[in-house]
């Protein structure tokens, strides 16, 4: 993948940064908006592929970002875990929601509900990433 | 309701150009077509939290399919030849069956609930006690990630394994040359 022309890649250098910031958006959002984790991941993911779309992937460098989506995908479950796990270690239930839930319509609300989008941001993201980058390798498997 | 057999129609029609075309990329782009209706009739019925979703899904899978169909190949070479006997036999049992499965299904809506008037209670408790219960003022969210948060936990435990089934199989390192 060589990347494509000079419009292509100047544009992209203006809207990936509103793409992803929009992503997060959505996932810090999602318990009070439409959207949620998995919305959020996927437009995360989709603000990483258009750079690699643009500027095209080197051979050393995909490495490091399969690596690093590995990382964060293994984050992501961990902390979906984690969260399940806290509320069976502090009340005895799975997945019990037990952070104050604060007052409704406001960011810092719904107790559990926004961890657990992040993390399922965090998760999907990585992921649908990581899939890109296996498919987007078939190209060099194809040409040795 | 008209609108969504429009759509239903639209979406059959491109379907079938989708597997019946030669040109690979004219078919991901008609695949490309069903999912976008999927979500314009997902905002018909009211539920822009799935509609978001597909929009996003369906971008990045057209994404994922145009960049592999530019590296690969562009021709399906299966379309257009002659079917053999065993094709033959398995297209007319599979339309043998779809008939039947269509008949069973429209037998299956008849006895449905009218729409918005579902049988199950449940939801109805969710709407009037979700946002007391979670503090969560997304119903949608209150529901998969605090009442069936188990059920988000499995698909996610689903998403993790097809990750690692795809990287596994098509990834680079590895490979016996």
């Amino acid at each position: 993948m060589k990347g494509m022309s000079l419009i292509v890649k100047s544009i992209t250098n203006v809207v990936i940064g509103f793409i992803f910031i929009y992503g997060v958006y959505i996932i810090l959002h999602g318990h009070l908006t439409p959207g949620g984790g998995f919305a959020g991941g996927v437009i995360v993911a989709g603000a990483f592929v258009l750079k690699y779309l643009a500027f095209g992937a080197e051979a050393k460098h995909e490495k490091k970002a399969s690596t690093a989506a590995s990382v964060y995908e293994s984050i992501g479950g961990l902390l979906f875990i984690g969260v399940a796990l806290a509320g069976l270690v502090i009340a005895g239930t799975f997945f019990l929601n037990f952070i104050p839930k604060g007052t409704p319509l406001h960011l810092l609300s719904a107790g559990i509900i926004p961890v657990c989008n992040i993390a399922i941001g965090i998760k999907v993201g990585a992921g649908l990433f990581s899939i890109f980058l296996a498919l987007a390798a078939v190209k060099y498997v194809m040409e040795d | 309701m008209i609108e969504l057999y429009l759509f239903l129609a639209f979406m059959i029609i491109a379907a079938i150009i989708a597997t019946e075309i030669k040109d690979l990329l004219a078919a991901v782009i008609s695949l490309g077509a069903v999912g976008f209706s999927v979500a314009i009739m997902f905002i018909f019925v009211q539920a822009p939290d799935l509609a978001i979703v597909q929009i996003v899904v369906e971008i990045l899978t057209v994404v994922v399919f145009v960049a592999v169909i530019l590296r690969t190949t562009h021709i399906d070479e299966t379309i257009g030849k002659k079917m053999r006997p065993t094709q033959i036999l398995a297209t007319v049992l599979y339309t043998g069956f779809a008939i039947l499965f269509l008949l069973v299904v429209i037998r299956s809506f008849n006895e449905l609930p009218a729409f918005g008037h579902a049988i199950m209670k449940v939801a109805s408790s969710y709407v009037q006690l979700g946002l007391g219960q979670t503090g969560g003022a997304n119903l949608v969210a209150d529901v998969i990630l605090d009442y069936r948060a188990l059920d988000t936990l499995g698909e996610a435990t689903v998403l993790f394994t097809s990750v690692i089934g795809v990287v596994a199989l098509i990834r680079k390192s590895g490979r016996k040359k």
